[in-house]
Parts: structure tokens; C-alpha cells; sequence
């Protein structure tokens, strides 16, 4: 089996409002495979996620990224997602006449009047119905209604890499299996591992919605490094034991 | 002679030269006061110039009159075009209007003052001397309803024209009118000046949407006076949308809820384009029990325009309520927005609120966009249409459907 290396970050820096947030950051994923970014709050798993996305306030001032072998450290948001970067966003804005169905549109390269069968196919898969595509996206939606419109907009784009942050904050229980099954439809966890081509990298809290969507590898993120990577539910275990400092010390020692 | 009609006259003549409280004050006599009779007269809309078909389909006037209850055209200072197919809808112009009723003249100059300002002013004098000038009249029969609207074009064909309208429209009792108009400028015509008065009267129980599209060339100066009477139970609603260039435009319609629950709605969308002035307002006063209003208005600015957004809410008795919201995007630095947004209130037990915003465009927004995969200029264009495109109360569903239609037109070139 040939390994492909997709997503390759090497010894990142990155300041916000010149301030450093992220230093040494090495981080590399494989086609087909899924990690996790797991760390307390403000341990800077937002900031690593922009920076790959590519937000001009997330200025990167030492180190590169590599996206499917090509330097990305300088390209804008719109390039990189041209190049196959997907993103779902935990708290994405509202925007006034903007309707969910426009977007879907371009997201799917559609140039009817009207959504394809195969997108209307998703879109009540999801939940979703005709009056609900014509409201302006994300305004007054419900934390559910916002995880499921993004998981939507991802399966109408379908990216090769896929950055998720929280997205089964604020979902009732029935609602993140449905969310997962759609998360693990995306990153191809229907094939087997080898013949995997979409890769991801969650952002969880609570690691709630692993138990529903099988990670290769997890990370914890602490004071803006990297603080530890290794076995996913093990790490998830030590967290749960001993919270993220004990679970930092043990890698430490390892 | 009658009295009322020397006495107008008399005020009309005393305020020639009184400037109007907003816009630059225009010289009236650069214009030319081109006669009514210069253009030809068709039967049906279809028979205007070629050309003139193609502008008056921007400004949402159907030339194939389909799903058009009547048409009405003037240019210039000629009314080209008048036909009606409706049986509860009554169209003429002004001067066979005045003909046929005797009564009509006790509509004009009431909702606006003949002597409000010099256009005005022009406006009567020029009526008396054409024996009753440019200007449409339309009124709905007691109890009608047509859901298809008339459709009405003030067009300037000629350079350096001076185009002076008086409208009157009239629905009655429980009748329900919606109106389309649009006006625009042949494409040979650099300069000209338009004055449009339109009065509204809306008796018990009575509805009327007018929509209004604009389409002026760059050197056009345009003073519209409107002025609405709203009676009992009555609603009006008024959508006005301009997003080309103009010269100035200057306007500040005022509706009267002098009735028991009357309800008025004014939306505008308004797009600044290179040097264009846009002072643009709507008042509403609240003198009947129980009657409310809301204004919405969406500014954008660019290039080098201005735009004056200013509404007024004045509440007379107790129990009125109103809101106006007033929300504006500047997107160069030479252009501004203006919101001036003043509320009155001269009762006890009434409400009266405005929300007014003023800014820029937020970035998160542009950068949610831009992580879906537009650039960033798609994604900003998408935000500035979207934010003009508010939803249009108050239409039959397949009057909806078009107007929305025509503003989505019309915002696609900003």
C-alpha cells in the first residue's frame, strides 16, 4: 500500500493580532485518514484551524503547509478551497439574503432555477426541506439547523480534506448520529481503510461524537503546541482520567 | 375660471422660486418645456420604438401587456400609450380624467401642496397652461380587486426636457390596486429634468401597492412629490427601488393615516453609483386610532455617491405605532451615507423605534463565503445583493415572485 502524505505542516508559527498563539506545530495526515485536535479551551485548536483555511488575521510567521504536495502557506482562503479544503464551521455568520439554496448552488456547481434530484436527494436527508432553503443562511437557525446546513453544504462540495470544529456541539443525541453518519459518508468510512481518499481533521471538546466516528490519530493541543499525538481512545481515556494537563504529563514521560 | 383653480394658481405662482428643503436646487429654466403632442400615439404598448421596449422591460413594464391589468405611457411631455382591459380598474390620462369627472379636481393639490416647493409650483402652472399637463389617472371601483397590476412608464426621450407629471390615483372603498412604475431615459439623453407628482387616496377599507423602479441616465435631475391619504382600515405599500446612476434625485414622500387602523409600509433599496446624489426619505404621519407603519431602507454606496436616507415617524394621538429601520453599507471611501432617522412623538400610549446602522461589510462574512469558494470579490457582491434584497410584503403571490424578480435585476449591478 502507497501512503500518500495530503496535508503536511511543518514547524508552523502563527500570530494573531502579533501575538504568537501556535509555534512548533508539525502535523502530517494521510490520504484517507482521519485525525482529532483535541485541548482545552483557548489552547489555540481554532487558530491552527483558520491558519490552514487560510484567514488573513492568522498571519504565519514561521514554517509551511503543504496541501497534496504543493506549498499552500501563501495562498488565500478561495485557492485553498479550490484545491479540495473543506470546512465546517462551529459558529458560521448569518448573512441577510443570502439564501441556504443560493449557496448550495454554487457549492455544487448548479445552474437551475432549481436544486438537482441528487442534491434535493441530500437535502431531506439531512433533514431539510424546500422552505427551509429559501432563508437566508444561518440566520435564526438552531445549533442543530447550523451543524446540519454545514455537514449539507460539505456533501454538496465534497472536499478532499475536511476540517470539522465541533460539529456536534449544541445537537441533541438523535441528531449526531445523523450528523456522524453524514461525517463518516464524507470522509469515505464506508471503504476500507486503504482505499480511503478523504481525510479529516475534527475539532472536539468533549470527544463525544468519536464514539461515532473512528479517528486514525489524536492530538492534544496545549498553550499553542502540540503537546501530545498518539492512539485516539487512549488518549481520550487519559483525558477523561486525569484531564489535559495529566494526559500532557504522561505523554511527557513517554 | 373657478376660485379653487385661481387660487392654486395664485399659490403655484407666488412659490416659482422656492427652493425645496432638501437637494441642490435645480435651474428650471435650462430645461425645455417641450410640448404634449411631440411623440406619436400607439394603441398598444407593443408598438413603442423598439428601443423604448427594451428599457421600459428593465423597469418592469411588460410592452407584451401580459398579466397587466393597463398600460400607460408617457414621453416626455406626451402620453403615448393608454389602454385598460380591466373591468374594476379605471385608467386615463389627466386630461380626459379631468373631462370625464368634474369631481376630480377636488382631489388635486390636496395630499401636496402646490406651493410645497418651485417643482410643484412648475408642476400646476404648467397643467393650467396645457389645460391639464402629463400624468395618469388610475382608480380601483368600490370593491374590486384586480390582482394584476397597471403598469405606468414615465420615460424621457428628449435631451435637455423639463418632464412634468401630475398623477391621482384613487382606490375605493374595499377595492385592492397594485401599481408598477418605472421610469427611465432613452440612452441618446445625457440631460433632462423630471418632476413627478403623484396623490394617493385610499378610502375605507382600500389597498394599494405601488412599486417603483428607477432608471435614470447620469446627468437626470428627478423631484418626485407624493403625497398619500389613507382612510379607514386602509393599507399602503410602497416598494421604491434605484441602484443606476442618476444625477439627484430628491424625494421625501409623506403619508397621511388619518384613519382608524390605517397601516402604511415604505421599503426602498437604494445603490449609489458614481457621482449620484440620492436623498431619499419617507414620513409618515400617525393621526388616525390604532394605525402603524414600518419604513425599511437599504443604502449602499460606492464610487463617489451620496446618499441622504431619511425617514420621519410622527405619531399625533395615542395608540400608533411605528418603526423605521435604516440600515447602510459604505463601500468607498468618496461616497457616504446619510441616515437621518427621526422620530416624533406628540401622545402618550404610543410607540415609535428605529434601528439605524451604518458600515462596512463584515469580514467574517466575506471569509465564510470565500471557505465555501468564492473569491473574494463574488463573495462581497453576493453580500451587497443579498443585503438589497429585502422581501417584499403586502403582493399577491405571483406579483411577489416578479417584483422580486425585478429587484433581484436591479441589484445585480452592484
Amino acid at each position: 500500500m502507497v501512503v500518500k502524505l495530503l496535508l503536511e505542516i511543518t514547524d508552523l508559527a502563527v500570530e494573531v493580532n502579533e501575538k504568537e498563539i501556535l509555534s512548533d506545530i508539525d502535523l502530517y495526515i494521510d490520504l484517507g485518514e482521519t485525525h482529532v485536535l483535541l485541548g482545552p479551551n483557548g489552547s489555540g485548536k481554532s487558530t491552527l484551524f483558520m491558519s490552514i483555511l487560510g484567514f488573513p488575521k492568522y498571519k504565519i510567521t514561521r514554517g509551511e503547509i503543504l496541501f497534496k504536495g504543493e506549498d499552500i502557506t501563501n495562498l488565500s482562503t478561495t485557492e485553498r478551497v479550490k484545491m479540495g479544503i473543506g470546512v465546517s464551521f462551529q459558529n458560521p455568520p448569518a448573512i441577510r439574503g443570502v439564501k441556504l439554496q443560493n449557496l448550495l448552488k454554487i457549492e455544487h456547481h448548479e445552474e437551475g432555477e432549481e436544486l438537482s434530484p441528487e442534491m434535493m436527494e441530500l437535502v431531506q436527508k439531512l433533514k431539510f426541506d424546500n422552505i427551509f432553503l429559501e432563508r437566508d443562511v444561518n440566520l435564526g437557525f438552531s445549533g442543530g439547523e447550523v451543524k446540519r446546513s454545514e455537514i449539507l453544504q460539505l456533501l454538496a462540495q465534497r472536499p478532499d480534506f475536511i476540517m470539522f470544529d465541533e460539529p456536534d456541539s449544541g445537537v441533541d443525541i438523535e441528531n449526531v448520529e445523523l450528523l456522524a453518519e453524514e461525517v463518516n459518508n464524507l470522509l469515505d468510512k464506508d471503504k476500507k481503510p486503504g482505499l480511503r481518499e478523504k481525510s479529516g481533521l475534527l475539532i472536539t471538546h468533549l470527544g463525544y461524537i468519536l464514539n461515532f466516528v473512528p479517528a486514525d490519530t489524536a492530538h492534544v493541543l496545549m498553550d499553542g503546541k502540540i503537546a501530545c499525538s498518539g492512539n485516539p481512545t487512549e488518549i481520550l481515556e487519559d483525558i477523561r482520567k486525569e484531564g489535559f494537563l495529566g494526559c500532557v504529563e504522561c505523554c511527557k514521560i513517554h | 375660471m373657478c376660485g379653487m383653480l385661481q387660487d392654486t394658481l395664485k399659490r403655484a405662482e407666488k412659490a416659482k422660486e422656492k427652493k425645496a428643503l432638501y437637494g441642490e436646487d435645480i435651474d428650471l429654466e435650462k430645461f425645455i418645456k417641450e410640448e404634449a403632442g411631440e411623440h406619436e400615439r400607439v394603441s398598444k404598448a407593443n408598438e413603442v420604438p423598439k428601443k423604448v421596449q427594451d428599457t421600459l422591460l428593465k423597469v418592469g413594464v411588460d410592452p407584451t401587456e401580459q398579466e397587466r391589468s393597463g398600460t400607460f405611457v408617457q414621453m416626455d411631455q406626451s402620453r403615448v400609450c393608454t389602454t385598460c382591459t380591466s373591468e374594476s380598474v379605471e385608467l386615463m390620462s389627466m386630461p380626459d380624467a379631468l373631462e370625464k369627472y368634474g369631481w376630480l379636481k377636488d382631489y388635486m393639490w390636496k395630499a401636496v401642496a402646490v406651493d410645497a416647493d418651485k417643482y410643484t409650483a412648475q408642476t400646476g402652472l404648467r397643467e393650467a397652461q396645457e389645460g391639464g399637463g402629463g400624468g395618469y389617472f388610475i382608480r380601483s371601483l368600490p370593491g374590486s380587486k384586480d390582482i394584476f397590476p397597471i403598469q405606468a412608464c414615465m420615460f424621457i426621450g428628449d435631451q435637455n426636457v423639463a418632464q412634468n407629471v401630475h398623477n391621482v390615483i384613487i382606490a375605493e372603498e374595499n377595492s385592492e390596486l397594485h401599481i408598477i412604475t418605472g421610469c427611465a431615459t432613452g440612452s441618446d439623453v445625457t440631460s433632462a429634468l423630471h418632476v413627478g407628482v403623484s396623490e394617493f387616496y385610499l378610502k375605507k377599507g382600500a389597498k394599494i401597492t405601488f412599486t417603483m423602479i428607477h432608471n435614470w441616465a447620469e446627468q437626470v435631475d428627478v423631484r418626485p412629490r407624493t403625497g398619500v391619504m389613507v382612510g379607514d382600515d386602509a393599507t399602503y405599500i410602497s416598494n421604491y427601488i434605484l441602484t443606476s446612476p442618476v444625477k439627484s434625485i430628491q424625494s421625501y414622500p409623506t403619508a397621511y393615516c388619518s384613519g382608524n387602523n390605517s397601516n402604511v409600509v415604505f421599503q426602498s433599496i437604494l445603490g449609489g453609483q458614481k457621482e449620484s446624489v440620492l436623498d431619499m426619505g419617507s414620513r409618515v404621519i400617525l393621526e388616525g386610532q390604532g394605525c402603524s407603519t414600518e419604513m425599511i431602507s437599504r443604502s449602499v454606496s460606492k464610487d463617489k455617491s451620496q446618499i441622504y436616507a431619511r425617514g420621519h415617524l410622527a405619531g399625533r394621538v395615542p395608540n400608533v405605532k411605528g418603526h423605521l429601520e435604516c440600515h447602510g453599507l459604505v463601500l468607498s471611501d468618496d461616497s457616504l451615507i446619510y441616515a437621518v432617522p427621526e422620530l416624533e412623538g406628540a401622545s402618550t400610549e404610543l410607540e415609535l423605534s428605529h434601528e439605524a446602522a451604518v458600515g462596512k461589510i463584515d469580514e467574517e462574512e466575506v471569509l465564510y463565503l470565500m471557505s465555501r469558494g468564492l473569491t473574494e470579490e463574488e463573495a462581497t457582491s453576493m453580500i451587497v445583493r443579498g443585503f438589497l434584497s429585502i422581501d417584499i410584503a403586502g403582493l399577491p403571490p405571483e406579483l411577489a415572485a416578479e417584483t422580486k424578480r425585478m429587484i433581484d435585476t436591479s441589484v445585480q449591478g452592484m
